[in-house]
């Protein structure tokens, strides 16, 4: 069964990714009067990828804060705020720049309901500008969604199109709890048809992109659309790749992965973070653990980024993460079982 | 000199506490010492009796601070405390039945037993929680006065922190936003000498952490922490100004714990006569003393309050030992909220 985003029959309109995020913020901001979006250089600026864009024209400074670098006590900030009333959207201006709040993220709002036993709530968003591709080297590309999706309280989703960034952020506010949503900046210039209007996006669902019978590509962000691509080559050989957009990595969503590789028996995961001890290896760990494991003709395979920091030559970069080529390539080494 | 300038002047030379607070609230402010003291030797006691697992870090000899502080708050009003915080949580009004119960790990306890002694929280009085993490309750405390100033109302929020905790970048980076944003929050440095081991002197660029509100452009003001009076004084004038949308301050109270940083410390960095010196100059006992002298009440009275806390601190003890466990299956209840199918 396909887990399509739940989109009523309304009228849709082409707009990039960024776009489709600002229209959710935008539509936030005018639906509660407790939003406020915080941020550096979000204001007039428009944000590093100009995602706020017009937002702080529309909607005002005390709604639309530019905040100083400080990322510890800005995320700190909004912590106290959205356990005391107010739904703050936080940009960090790139998720590398969150390990400089991650006592915030991770000891104080991932924690805060369970170490007061219930009593409280933090509701709040993280949106984070993710990935390599831009050419900015090592500490402004990285892929952090397994390190926030090890720790339990945090909801951690990476939406890879403009329908589900607008979807997926309208339901993380409307979530009472603490949700990260990594953006990938090369989608940010990504077009394709958004719903006009308020619609959700559910957190925890994947969504089966291209249904095929050989093989299960589960990818995440931009490798989503790498695996659709690698899927194409593979159909003109008579491959049939089923590619499923993981879309949220906590929590996970076990029954559309398990199901599909159920009736694939090959399972290919597909990550920008580190290769090792990244979303893949739960992915993978959970299948081994499954009923799903009975079904399987081939090992299970994973790419992910290489054991280095993104590097700044173009060449080295592309090489650091997966590339379509590699994906069609490990997917044929599987259903030819030359694994 | 006309008579009515010298009936003034007269008044004028009473302490702040005494001119200012009625005389039953300055006696519910003695019994709330008296309560946090006997709180404390209570949890060290069932500590000692393997009641209390893990570890608490005790605040006796801080209570004047933490009772001053919270003299002019309503419930409305937030505190972020810190690791050091059972006498923030009952200044703030919690009841120390369900504070034992929670250093028992009950369910009854205010966390229901998945906080313990360093999350301590009692979210109904405007208690935000004790922080285990040191300068962790800073950036918050500016978040809730963040929250008070753009939903238009007029409580207060009070952020205790540690003089270990002025060296963290977060206390710097929420001062900084405070002051920038001109939000309603005051931070409370109670100044006991000593992050764990380390002095003041040994760690800290400022004589007082007071001196640090210049770089913020906020008024700071460093006092006898001990002093009831000179702390409810420095706090009224932080709370007016906060209050009037003026912005923040910096209100740093030196004192002194008299007992080791946690139940692991061997007390190898300060001396006995250290200690001894500042036993002498224990804040209940000095309030009691201005309390008699002024007429607010007289020994038997103050001694009254003593064994209604002593009472309290009793039957707290007793629920918290009749009060039941949390179930084992529910390791991860309140980790989200619960959803409703």
């Amino acid at each position: 069964m396909n887990a399509q985003t739940a989109i009523p029959e309304v009228k849709t309109r082409e707009m990039s990714y960024a776009e489709a995020i600002r229209d959710a913020m935008a539509i936030a901001l005018e639906r509660d009067p407790t939003v406020i979006l915080m941020g550096e250089d979000i204001g007039v600026y428009g944000g590093a990828f100009q995602v706020t864009g017009d937002l702080v024209e529309r909607f005002g400074t005390d709604r639309v804060m530019d905040t100083p670098i400080s990322e510890l006590g800005g995320a700190g900030v909004a912590v106290g705020a959205a356990l005391t009333g107010l739904k703050p959207i936080f940009e960090f201006q790139f998720s590398d720049f969150a390990a400089l709040a991650m006592e915030q993220i991770v000891n104080q709002a991932a924690k805060m309901r369970y170490m007061l036993g219930g009593e409280a709530a933090v509701p709040l968003v993280f949106r984070m500008p993710a990935g390599s591709g831009t050419g900015a080297a090592a500490q402004h590309s990285q892929s952090f969604e397994a390190w926030f999706g090890h720790v339990p309280g945090l909801k951690v989703v990476q939406p890879s199109t403009p329908a589900d960034a607008k979807g997926l952020l309208l339901a993380a506010l409307e979530d009472p709890d603490p949700v990260i949503i990594f953006e990938h900046k090369l989608l940010y210039k990504m077009k394709a048809q958004v719903p006009e209007g308020y619609y959700t996006t559910p957190i925890g669902k994947a969504q089966i992109m291209r249904p095929g019978r050989d093989v299960t590509i589960v990818a995440s962000a931009i490798m989503v659309h790498r695996a659709l691509e690698a899927a194409e080559k593979l159909a003109k050989d008579g491959i049939d790749a089923e590619v499923i957009d993981l879309r949220s990595v906590r929590p996970i969503d076990r029954d559309t992965i398990i199901a599909s590789v159920r009736k694939t028996g090959r399972l290919l995961c597909v990550y920008e973070g580190v290769r090792t001890l990244g979303v893949g290896a739960e992915i993978s760990a959970m299948i081994a653990e499954s009923e799903a494991f009975d079904y399987l003709d081939a090992p299970i395979l994973r790419l992910g980024g290489a054991e280095a920091p993104i590097p700044y030559n173009p060449d080295l970069e592309r090489a650091a993460v997966p590339q379509a080529p590699a994906i069609e390539a490990a997917a044929r080494q599987l259903v030819r079982r030359e694994v | 000199m006309t008579m009515k300038d010298k009936v003034e002047t007269a008044q004028d030379n009473l302490p702040f506490a005494i001119r200012h607070f009625s005389p039953d609230a300055l006696r519910a402010a003695l019994k709330k010492m008296y309560l946090i003291r006997l709180f404390e030797e209570g949890a060290e006691d069932s500590y000692t009796r393997g009641l209390i697992h893990g570890t608490m870090h005790l605040s006796i000899g801080q209570e004047a601070s933490a009772v001053a502080t919270c003299m002019e708050l309503t419930d409305a009003d937030k505190i972020t405390s810190t690791h050091r915080g059972h006498g923030h949580c009952i200044a703030k009004g919690a009841e120390v039945g369900r504070m034992f119960a929670e250093f028992f790990g009950k369910e009854t306890g205010y966390c229901h037993g998945r906080g313990g002694s360093m999350h301590i929280a009692d979210v109904k009085t405007g208690n935000l929680g004790a922080n285990g993490i040191v300068g962790g309750g800073l950036p918050i405390a500016v978040g809730a006065a963040l929250t008070a100033k753009r939903l238009g109302r007029d409580d207060v929020t009070i952020c205790f922190f540690g003089d270990g905790a002025n060296n963290e970048g977060a206390f710097h980076e929420a001062l900084n936003m405070a002051s920038v944003w001109k939000l309603p929050v005051i931070f409370v440095c109670e100044n006991n000498k000593y992050g764990m081991s380390t002095s003041i002197e040994r760690s800290t660029a400022v004589r007082y952490i007071a001196d640090r509100a210049v770089a913020y452009s906020m008024p700071g003001e460093t006092v006898d922490g001990n002093d009831f009076s000179a702390v409810a004084e420095a706090m009224h004038r932080a709370i007016a100004r906060a209050r009037a949308g003026e912005g923040p301050s910096l209100v740093e109270n030196l004192t002194y714990r008299w007992r080791g940083h946690s139940k692991s410390d061997r007390n190898r960095y300060r001396t006995k006569d250290e200690i001894e010196s500042w036993m002498a100059r224990d804040p209940i006992a000095r309030f009691r003393a201005d309390l008699i002298t002024h007429g607010i009440l007289n020994d038997e009275s103050a001694t009254a309050l003593q064994q209604a806390a002593e009472a309290d601190v009793a039957q707290g003890i007793e629920f918290a030992k009749a009060s039941p466990a949390p179930q084992i299956t529910e390791v991860t209840k309140f980790v989200h909220a619960e959803v409703s199918a």
